[in-house]
């Protein structure tokens, strides 16, 4: 995988993960096209489309968008399967995730990402694996740090947007 | 308040903005904040300042002077700093930065550290975003922690050594043997990232990929393990087991596989298992059988093995699923060429998928319809895409008019279905086509001989249908020009019948000529058109006298130009104008890209690929034409005047010349003029000139004495620069009263333009005597000149 990109229904980026190395301008230049380009698409189109030299995976779940780009020989459906695990990581960790929490848990969404994939490719092909290395982890920093969480992750002022509707329900 | 939340108020801050400027206010004071904090040093705040500067990012604005503090936080002892920091360094370093190297050191530190989490991130950023000299300095490091005991780092240091030889592909031999112990693993998380790592490995090398094909029947006795164990809740998707791991060892199967016969053999029946037992219902199951289907196309698989692959796209081409059927096709394009019997079978339906809402999905439909158009389905084929024609969306129109020409050019049954799916296109998707599609079609009239009255009364009526697509005008304006006395003479076996007075056929030009939708190289062709019916239409000469005076004026440079010729031809040369606007030839098909000669001076082969700058070129003043041979040969001392004016030969052969490319009337002879005259010898000379500065010489020379010339020989010498060539002479006897004559061809070349000067030696025994002699000619000219002689 080249990288992955998470925008909502107006195109603001919630999450940007890439795995070659390219400049900001770059980054910026390719991400805005490749929003418009997804945002285009009409809801019964096919999730795969040719971009550039790439193949570009995408899938939405209620108001984000999850664009993943593959190189020519990776396999298309498995890819939509990566999202789709991914969708559920979160979906465990942040209990019905919405877009809300994904937005102000950025660096936990990141975190998470980073125990699935490694480097592009997926690292831990089990679900449980995955979820107990993450609550680890952050058993690890609140103790090390004796940090006492105020408020659990992701639930804030109820806004009743796009936003906070669960992922898994469109 | 917790900093935590800090960073989830700021957040909230930041949205609540209701415009960009109101948002950038905030996050310049946040900002200013931030540095502050990185400022004071360590105070326990630093990680939740950094979180909120990557935020920040995330949003588009600058960030550069946090790169430093993902550097501090990242040598930090604090887990929770750590994190962040190379959350940071992954987000703001990459390699193309220089900061990138300092973290290098504490990378190598975490990589040992004694919490498996700490190394864990240095792994995943090594992986994500190190630079080649990173890789290099920590490789030894990565290979260390392959061997490591806890899967959980084992997985993750595999997966770095992949990003590690990309980056770095002389390092595949550092490897190789710990990737080959990994296949054992039982976890499957260490398998995968094994499973990629020798995939990796193999692409690069190919030595490495011999030594790996060994391992084949483990990798297949894996799959079989999972493709018939028992439900494995941990692992289990949509009733595949672990989907992700299968589909991977699928992929380095077929590079194991390719063109080794072994190797194919040993994973036959694997292949035939996953193809047959794999449930498609969901995607996992799709994904699986997908791979599989690759792979085997891939590999040397026996022919069973590969009507089973495609099969199982036969299947996925009916299935709801619009990606399913997307892949589908993807891959059968893959394969058409090679497997193409078995793709045909799926034709109607890949037809069917002409007609999906999906864009992608049609593009795919169309490059499959057209690599499956053959001699055979050629007919049924073509109704379809011209109806995908004249629906499709715009990004797919040009693609599609140029595969439907192709197609027609390879395998149309007829003539005149050929033409009949080209005015179709034509008309349909005029503003589409390539270029060459006006002179090809042209030149398929041309050779359609028996055609021409249908082809032109079809062409007629679409034009007074509708004149917006230009090139259908253009070819449309070209044959009435050409076959006009056939539109006019009203009877067509093919179509039913209709008047058609000389009238109408002018208005009908005219309205092209004044029609603002009409572009000027149309223009161009109306404007020949008309001239040409001049010579074919009996009644209204006048008319079209008056259509083009009046373009005389016209802006236009090139229509201009062509009135002003064609009113002369009206004027002056009236008497050649029938010879001039006779019909043309049959052309030749040329390869594309072949250029015709533009320059007026060539007379060579009618080339006629192209009608218009032949046209053009035709009607250039004759005499222009006469002058511009004299300079290229380097002027003469005593140029002809160019006058047009009756000197028999200079008239004569130009328009000879004209008519030679017209290929209508028998092109008179090219005369020769003699150079030699002398007991009763003669010598004639004739030059063509073949290029700028190549000329073809032929020298004939006959006896009008009573006894035959016996040894006859020529010897010929030319001044230094020139290149000669004298080719072998027709015979040494020539025979006496002129009965027979002796040509011998000379080929000279002359680069340097200099003018040409020629000796010629004759030596020939006449009634036993010896006789020899030499004559100088000083100045070739073309054939349309008198050369002039000197003898010595």
């Amino acid at each position: 995988m080249q990288f992955m990109l998470l925008f909502s229904r107006q195109g603001k980026l919630r999450l940007q993960k890439w795995y070659v190395p390219l400049s900001d301008k770059e980054k910026k230049k390719i991400t805005r096209e490749l929003v418009q380009t997804v945002l285009a698409r009409k809801p019964k189109m096919c999730s795969f489309l040719e971009w550039r030299d790439l193949k570009i995976v995408y899938k939405r779940y209620a108001s984000l968008y999850f664009c993943c780009a593959i190189e020519d020989q990776d396999n298309e459906l498995i890819t939509l399967e990566i999202i789709h695990r991914y969708v559920e990581l979160l979906d465990k960790y942040f209990g019905s995730v919405c877009e809300l929490d994904i937005i102000f848990n950025f660096e936990k969404a990141y975190f998470i990402l980073d125990e699935f994939l490694l480097g592009g490719e997926a690292q831990e092909t089990s679900k449980k694996n995955v979820l107990k290395a993450i609550e680890q982890a952050d058993l690890l920093q609140e103790n090390l740090d004796f940090q006492i969480r105020l408020l659990p992750a992701g639930v804030l002022s109820p806004n009743i947007s796009s936003e906070s509707t669960g992922l898994f329900q469109s | 308040m917790s900093p935590s939340v800090r960073l989830q108020e700021m957040i909230r801050v930041i949205r609540s903005a209701r415009t960009q400027g109101e948002e950038r206010g905030i996050i310049q004071r946040e900002c200013a904040d931030i540095r502050a904090q990185f400022r004071q040093g360590d105070n326990g705040e630093r990680s939740h300042s950094l979180a909120k500067l990557l935020y920040v990012h995330m949003l588009g604005y600058p960030a550069h002077f946090g790169q430093m503090e993902c550097v501090r936080l990242i040598a930090s002892p604090r887990y929770s700093e750590k994190r962040v920091g190379y959350l940071g360094a992954m987000m703001l370093l990459d390699e193309k930065q220089d900061a990138s190297l300092l973290i290098t050191n504490s990378i190598k530190n975490d990589l040992s550290h004694s919490s498996q989490f700490v190394q864990s991130l240095a792994l995943c950023t090594l992986a994500c975003m190190g630079s080649a000299e990173m890789c290099r300095d920590l490789a030894t490091e990565i290979e260390r922690l392959l061997r490591a005991s806890q899967s959980y780092i084992k997985k993750k240091a595999t997966l770095c050594a992949v990003h590690i030889i990309r980056k770095v592909p002389e390092l595949t031999e550092l490897f190789t043997p710990s990737a080959r112990t990994l296949l054992s693993e039982k976890n499957h998380g260490v398998l995968h990232g094994a499973v990629v790592l020798i995939t990796e490995l193999c692409e690069r090398n190919p030595d490495t990929l011999d030594q790996f094909r060994k391992a084949v029947p483990e990798l297949v006795q894996i799959m079989k393990g999972l493709v018939t164990s028992s439900y494995s809740p941990e692992h289990n998707v949509a009733g595949i087991s672990d989907p992700f791991l299968q589909v991977r060892i699928l992929r380095l199967l077929r590079i194991l596989g390719h063109k080794n016969d072994t190797a194919s053999d040993a994973m036959n029946d694997l292949l035939a298992q996953v193809a047959t037992n794999t449930d498609s219902s969901k995607t996992a199951g799709s994904a699986v059988l997908y791979e599989t289907v690759l792979t085997i196309m891939d590999i040397n698989s026996e022919s069973g093995l590969r009507v089973l692959a495609v099969n199982i796209l036969g299947r996925f081409l009916l299935n709801n699923d619009r990606n399913i059927r997307y892949i589908s096709m993807t891959s059968l394009q893959k394969i058409v060429q090679t497997d193409h019997n078995a793709v045909q079978r799926h034709r109607g339906t890949i037809v069917d998928c002409l007609k999906d809402q999906d864009t992608s999905v049609k593009r795919r439909a169309l490059e499959l319809s057209l690599a499956l158009v053959s001699a055979v389905n050629i007919r049924s084929m073509m109704k379809e895409l011209l109806i995908f024609l004249s629906v499709c969306p715009p990004e797919l129109r040009s693609q599609t008019a140029s595969g439907i020409f192709n197609a027609a050019e390879r395998y149309s049954p007829s003539k005149r279905w050929h033409i009949d799916t080209i005015l179709h296109v034509l008309t349909t998707a005029g503003g589409d086509v390539r270029d060459e599609t006006v002179p090809n079609l042209i030149q398929l009239i041309t050779t359609a001989s028996e055609l021409h009255c249908y082809t032109v009364h079809k062409l007629y009526r679409a034009l007074v249908k509708d004149i917006a697509q230009q090139p259908l005008v253009q070819v449309a304006c070209w044959c009435i020009g050409e076959y006009g006395d056939l539109l006019l003479k009203g009877e067509c076996e093919e179509i039913e019948p209709v008047q058609v007075t000389e009238d109408d056929v002018l208005d009908a030009l005219e309205t092209v000529l004044q029609s603002h939708m009409t572009s000027p190289a149309t223009r161009g062709f109306a404007l020949t058109a008309t001239m040409k019916l001049s010579t074919r239409i009996t009644d209204n000469v006048d008319r079209i006298r008056s259509i083009v005076s009046i373009y005389g004026s016209c802006i236009d440079l090139e229509l201009q130009q062509r009135a002003v010729e064609y009113n002369a031809l009206f004027k002056k040369y009236d008497h050649m104008r029938a010879a001039v606007l006779e019909r043309m030839p049959v052309m030749d098909k040329n390869s594309p890209g072949h250029t015709n000669g533009d320059t007026p001076g060539e007379i060579k082969e009618p080339d006629t690929s192209k009608p218009k700058p032949v046209e053009a070129g035709l009607l250039i003043e004759p005499a222009s034409q006469v002058c511009d041979l004299l300079d290229l040969l380097g002027g003469t001392d005593t140029p002809l005047q160019p006058s047009p004016a009756p000197t028999s030969t200079p008239t004569a052969t130009s328009s000879a010349d004209l008519l030679d490319l017209l290929g209508g009337l028998e092109p008179t002879p090219v005369p020769s003029v003699s150079v030699y005259e002398k007991n009763g010898l003669s010598l004639k000379i004739q030059c063509d000139k073949q290029t700028e500065t190549e000329v073809t010489v032929t020298l004939t020379a006959s006896n009008s004495t009573q006894n035959d010339i016996t040894n006859f020989t020529l010897q010929a010498a030319v001044p230094k620069s020139v290149q000669l060539q004298m080719k072998a002479p027709s015979g040494n006897v020539i025979p006496a009263h002129g009965l027979g004559q002796v040509t011998q061809t000379v080929l000279l070349n002359n680069p340097n333009k200099v003018s040409l000067k020629m000796r010629v030696r004759v030596a020939y025994s006449n009634q036993g005597a010896i006789h020899q002699d030499t004559v100088q000619i000083d100045s070739f000219p073309s054939a349309a000149c008198q050369p002039s002689v000197s003898p010595l």
